[in-house]
């Protein structure tokens, strides 16, 4: 009984998370949103113009598109986050001052785009060729076909995947650490980890982990929710069901009239 | 596949009852090649206002190749293609198939989005009309098609024959002056097709120009003014529907007709 006692006084002191609590609430959740809801932003925006080259027509957009998600999928989180995080900053203290995270969010944001560019290029491509033909067909041009018909049944498809890359994202904020975070720029994984660290018990870095399942979690459950309203269309549609041609009223009266 | 499709009465389609945009299509010399792949060698088409011509012929032939190049969807590698009698090679290609309206074996309907919104995407994107215009427009086409009860659902929930149906609207909604049908009912459950071709003999019925790709003899004999056989990348024999059918001169179409009859 003595290892139960000592995991629970390892994981679940009570008061050791009672200390971390405010300043995880206070500091850290919001720093690790900003964090992941800038770069999210960011990356999803740099994402479609990534996709939008990689599937040009001409080999000047594609080819860069494809050889910077190759490098930046390619890299360990970790390594890019330090290359650019100390890399540039000397330049970044000069246009923002000693704050690591406009690097931070870039970092992220080169990360995130490489993967949300290959996302939604998958979902770009999986809509079938017909539809952009409908769309050109009608008069639309090649872009706005694209715009209007193609990108946003593609998107949609992708959504799910895309909310996993911004789960993956609120986690891999927790790396800007290594940049050195004053006091009141710590996210909720270096609150946890100081605590821990200052006192031997894990209890404040356990809680932190609570704090991302409780951003993460319901994330997930509100992506499948919206893809299943998009999958069946609004409520007010949902009632009608496929119809045969024998309650189709307008199929006996064109069928009458000859 | 009978000869005659039961329940399809065309309705008359003189000259009389030409509507006032109608005009002719023709093509001239049409080659066009998909690598070394040459679909189309030499295509002279001729369809007078305000009729409609029905193109057969084997799979492969170049029928739906042929349609794509008359709106520009694909461009000919050489040749002429006249709408009006005048040449639209020079044309720009978004505005030319503005006036050339087309529907797809596969509806191509866009799934995202309402049946009214699919026929008012061109109408409010491309016209520039307001909403209330556009859906105004678009219900009109809708009554057209019996299917104005269905202006809020999805694509999705509807049948293929309405789905199809929903695509005819949604090229009449933009006005074109040529209608090109890409084999409309042959993606259809058999009990869905009459409601489709009744749609169409409607249509050729008003006077609007068609050029009608399909495999429904029955629709071909009975609705189009000429009918065109296609073999091989050419158009082997064209004339009347008493002609081809009675009196095929050619030993290919005899062959195709043989096969299909």
């Amino acid at each position: 009984m003595d290892i139960l006692r000592t995991l629970r006084e390892t994981f679940l002191d009570l008061d050791a998370m009672g200390q971390a609590l405010p300043e995880l609430v206070r500091v850290g959740l919001p720093n690790t949103l900003i964090l992941a809801l800038c770069s999210a932003v960011v990356g999803t925006v740099a994402g479609m113009l990534l996709a939008v080259c990689g599937l040009s027509r001409s080999r000047w957009l594609r080819w860069p598109a494809r050889i910077y998600t190759d490098i930046f999928r390619g890299l360990p989180a970790a390594v890019t986050i330090l290359l650019i995080g100390v890399g540039l900053a000397p330049l970044g203290l000069l246009i923002w001052g000693p704050n690591p995270y406009p690097l931070g969010i870039l970092a992220l944001s080169l990360i995130a785009s490489a993967y949300i560019g290959e996302i939604f290029r998958s979902g770009i491509q999986s809509v079938e060729s017909g539809q952009l033909e409908a769309a050109r067909a009608l008069g639309f041009s090649h872009p706005s076909g694209m715009r209007l018909v193609v990108i946003p049944q593609g998107v949609r498809r992708v959504l799910p995947a895309l909310v996993n890359q911004f789960i993956a994202l609120i986690k891999e904020s927790s790396l800007v650490y290594f940049l050195g975070l004053l006091a009141t720029q710590r996210d909720l994984f270096r609150i946890g980890q100081d605590q821990a660290a200052n006192t031997g018990n894990e209890s404040a870095l356990l809680l932190a982990g609570l704090f991302y399942l409780v951003i993460t979690v319901p994330l997930t459950h509100v992506v499948n929710h919206i893809d299943s309203r998009l999958r069946t269309g609004r409520r007010r549609d949902g009632n009608d069901g496929a119809e045969t041609a024998d309650d189709d009223p307008a199929l006996t009266i064109t069928q009458e009239a000859h | 596949m009978s000869t005659k499709a039961p329940g399809i009465l065309p309705a008359p389609s003189s000259p009389s009852r030409l509507t006032p945009s109608a005009v002719s299509v023709a093509t001239r010399d049409i080659h066009l090649a998909f690598g070394r792949n040459r679909v189309l060698r030499g295509v002279d088409l001729d369809v007078k206002a305000g009729t409609a011509a029905c193109i057969i012929g084997p799979s492969g032939s170049g029928k739906s190749t042929l349609l794509r190049a008359v709106n520009r969807l694909l461009e000919p590698d050489r040749g002429d293609v006249l709408i009006g009698g005048r040449s639209v090679m020079g044309d720009d290609p978004d505005a030319l198939r503005q006036r050339v309206g087309m529907v797809f074996q596969h509806f191509n309907l866009f799934p995202h989005k309402s049946v009214l919104a699919n026929i008012t995407l061109g109408l409010r994107k491309l016209r520039a009309l307001s909403r209330e215009e556009a859906d105004a427009a678009a219900l009109t086409q809708l009554d057209r098609v019996g299917l104005r009860h269905k202006a809020h659902v999805r694509p999705g929930t509807l049948s293929g024959g309405q789905q199809q149906r929903v695509a005819i609207a949604r090229a009449l909604a933009m006005s074109p002056e040529v209608m090109l049908f890409d084999e409309v009912t042959s993606a259809l459950d058999p009990e869905l097709v009459k409601g489709v071709l009744a749609t169409m003999a409607d249509l050729a019925g008003e006077g609007m120009t068609m050029l009608v790709v399909t495999h429904e003899m029955g629709f071909a004999r009975g609705v189009a003014d000429t009918v065109h056989f296609m073999d091989g990348g050419q158009v082997v024999e064209s004339g009347t529907p008493e002609q081809l059918f009675e009196a095929a001169a050619s030993p290919r179409l005899q062959r195709f007709l043989s096969q299909v009859l």
